[in-house]
């Protein structure tokens, strides 16, 4: 097992494993919060199309958890509203 | 920029492989990419190398031969040099010019370091897929609510099923492998709501029964699932997701033959994650934005139109796969294969197959496609679907717009299609530019008529990095 950092926290992915199937496997079903009506939101279409799942990878916001794959040192911080700048 | 080939080919799925795969054999110098790690696309998705043989399991066993055929043919013409097979890149617009295409992508090898490329040749083949077409109802957007293709690919691309009772619901064939793979791997899956009546089939009987294969197939899960006893209801669906930060239970109801509720056959399901799906809905960003004519696809959407071999109406411009129509991916192999012999005679290269192989190759993908126009036909949008949603259902999941917004703009005839709806309500403008509420906006707004995507120029958004990158400038939006 090879280990990322999601908030502060180590998040363990087998390699070749996107972010959010890393986040999935550990528990976690959302991650940010929407914009208007704060209702929370995770992995949903899973290949890239819904935009749901976006997270800050190593201080790049809007970045998509189904489509980046986990490697060992990244820093991910989730929460971001729309992940937005 | 890179070296001008012969032919790019965007998606390395199981029909833009079989191009590339053909092109090259018959001389091409190709360059292949596609947004994910490694080819396959959806349907050969590799699993992740440590993951345990269960998620193995879940890979089909069909066409596996092919694969691992194609796999071998592109690694050979990588080595003599005339294949670049460039995977992690997003091809996000494309331009025609007099010497051909040129398509712009961003490399992600790197992520989230972004870089944007610049490909030309004088032919293009788009074989960029499809996605689970989404109708949305109470609760759908609670986290646990994924799409079923959304649970197949962290299942079989991650080796992570998604949650520990499921209960899948929509409408066509695609919902029984998601089931038996997410029973094969441990989960409960309490039922598979499936719309349509048993009797769908019934009704199409020519094309479906001249298919023995796609029969033993379906059959094949069907024993999954009774070995897991996994309940299929039909005529039925999910009318509602229930739970506070996760959903925790669901509502189905038998539905009438429009496929509006029946009052009193409700029932709640307890179930920690759903997987909905309503058939899938072609990924045409780059044909629209090259002004590549639709056509309907007899499945609720508009999809690339094209001629016997794959021919565009653009000159110089193909397509295969789902993007040209729904149908699986023996007739997406098919139809790659014709598309990257259109192009051999359109360029004039020596290497074509002979015409008995070609006229057998039609002949395959005739009865391919009349069979997913049966399928197709067996399991429709119910028309009925809207009347689930609740004026505080949201339908664009980006910009928050409710079902109760979208259909005062309708009925007071200030909206008469999804690009209207959009601007007088902002469904659709969000980060997924419509992907996913287009379909439902277009059957709130002009129902019965097949849906047609809204021009997106940038496919992908993009940091302004990559925009400023070593590229050729990309296009300005006028
Ligand atoms: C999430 C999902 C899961 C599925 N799972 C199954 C399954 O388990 N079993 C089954 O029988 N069928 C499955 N299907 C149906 C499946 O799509 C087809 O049977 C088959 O894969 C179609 O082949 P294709 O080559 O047309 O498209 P795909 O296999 O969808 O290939 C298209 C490829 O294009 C790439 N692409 C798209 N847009 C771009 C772009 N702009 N730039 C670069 N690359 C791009 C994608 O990354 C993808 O690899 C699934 C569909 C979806 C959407
Ligand atoms: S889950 Fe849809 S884009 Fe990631």
């Amino acid at each position: 097992m090879t280990e990322c950092t999601v908030d502060g926290e180590p998040l363990p992915f087998v390699p070749g494993q996107t972010l959010a199937a890393a986040l999935v496997a550990s528990g976690r079903i959302a991650w940010r919060t929407t914009r208007i009506g704060r209702r929370p939101r995770g992995v949903f279409c899973g290949i890239g199309v819904c935009f749901d799942c976006l997270v800050t990878v190593d201080g790049r916001s809007g970045q998509r958890a189904c489509l980046v794959r986990a490697r060992a040192g990244m820093t991910v911080t989730t929460g971001r509203e729309d992940g937005d700048e | 920029m890179s070296e001008p080939g012969d032919l790019v080919v965007v998606g390395a799925g199981p029909a833009g492989m079989a191009a590339a795969a053909t092109a090259l054999h018959g001389g091409l110098r190709v360059t292949l990419l596609d947004a994910g790690p490694e080819p396959g696309g959806q349907f050969w998705r590799r699993p992740v190398r440590a993951a345990d043989p269960a998620a193995r399991a879940a890979h089909p066993r069909r066409g596996r031969r092919t694969y691992r055929a194609l796999c071998a043919a592109l690694s050979a013409h990588r080595r003599t040099g005339r294949l670049t097979l460039l995977t992690d890149h997003h091809a996000w617009t494309a331009t025609r010019g007099e010497d051909g295409f040129t398509v712009h992508a961003v490399d992600r090898s790197r992520a989230p370091e972004e870089t944007d490329v610049a490909l030309r040749a004088p032919a293009l083949l788009v074989a960029t897929g499809a996605y689970d077409r989404q109708l949305p109802f109470p609760g759908w957007d609670l986290p646990g609510v994924l799409t079923a293709g959304g649970l197949q690919a962290l299942l079989k691309g991650g080796g992570v099923p998604a949650g520990a009772r499921v209960v899948l619901g929509g409408t066509g064939p695609f919902l029984l492998p998601v089931a038996a793979a997410l029973a094969t791997r441990g989960a409960e899956v309490a039922a598979v709501c499936e719309a349509s009546g048993p009797s769908a089939w019934l009704r199409r009987p020519g094309p479906l029964l001249r298919r023995p294969a796609r029969w033993a197939e379906a059959a094949g899960y069907a024993a999954v699932l009774a070995r897991h006893r996994v309940p299929v209801r039909t005529r039925t669906a999910i009318t509602a997701a229930e739970g506070t930060g996760r959903v925790a239970a669901v509502r189905t109801a038998l539905l009438d033959a429009d496929g509006s509720p029946l009052p009193g056959s409700e029932r709640r399901i307890a179930a920690d994650t759903v997987g909905v799906g309503w058939g899938f809905v072609p990924q045409l960003d780059l044909l629209v934005t090259l002004g590549c004519p639709l056509a309907d696809a007899g499945d609720g959407s508009m999809a690339a139109a094209v001629d016997g071999g794959q021919r565009t109406g653009v000159p110089g411009l193909y397509a295969a796969g789902e993007a040209c129509g729904v149908g699986g991916a023996a007739l997406a192999v098919g139809e790659g294969r014709l598309a990257a012999v259109s192009v051999l005679a359109d360029l004039g290269a020596p290497g074509r197959p002979n015409p008995r192989r070609l006229a057998a190759e039609r002949a395959a993908v005739a009865g391919h496609r009349a069979f997913a126009r049966a399928v197709a036909g067996a399991h429709p949008v119910p028309p009925g679907w809207s009347s689930w949603l609740t004026d505080d259902t949201p339908v664009c999941r980006c910009e928050e717009v409710t079902a109760g917004a979208v259909r005062s703009v309708c009925a007071d005839g200030s909206a008469a299609d999804h690009r209207q709806v959009k601007q007088l309500t902002r469904a659709g403008m969000g980060w997924c530019q419509g992907r996913m509420c287009g379909p439902a906006v277009h059957g709130l707004a002009a129902p019965g008529q097949p849906y047609a995507p809204a021009e997106r120029l940038i496919a992908t958004p993009l940091t302004l990095g990559a925009l400023a990158g070593p590229g050729e400038p990309p296009p300005v939006p006028s």
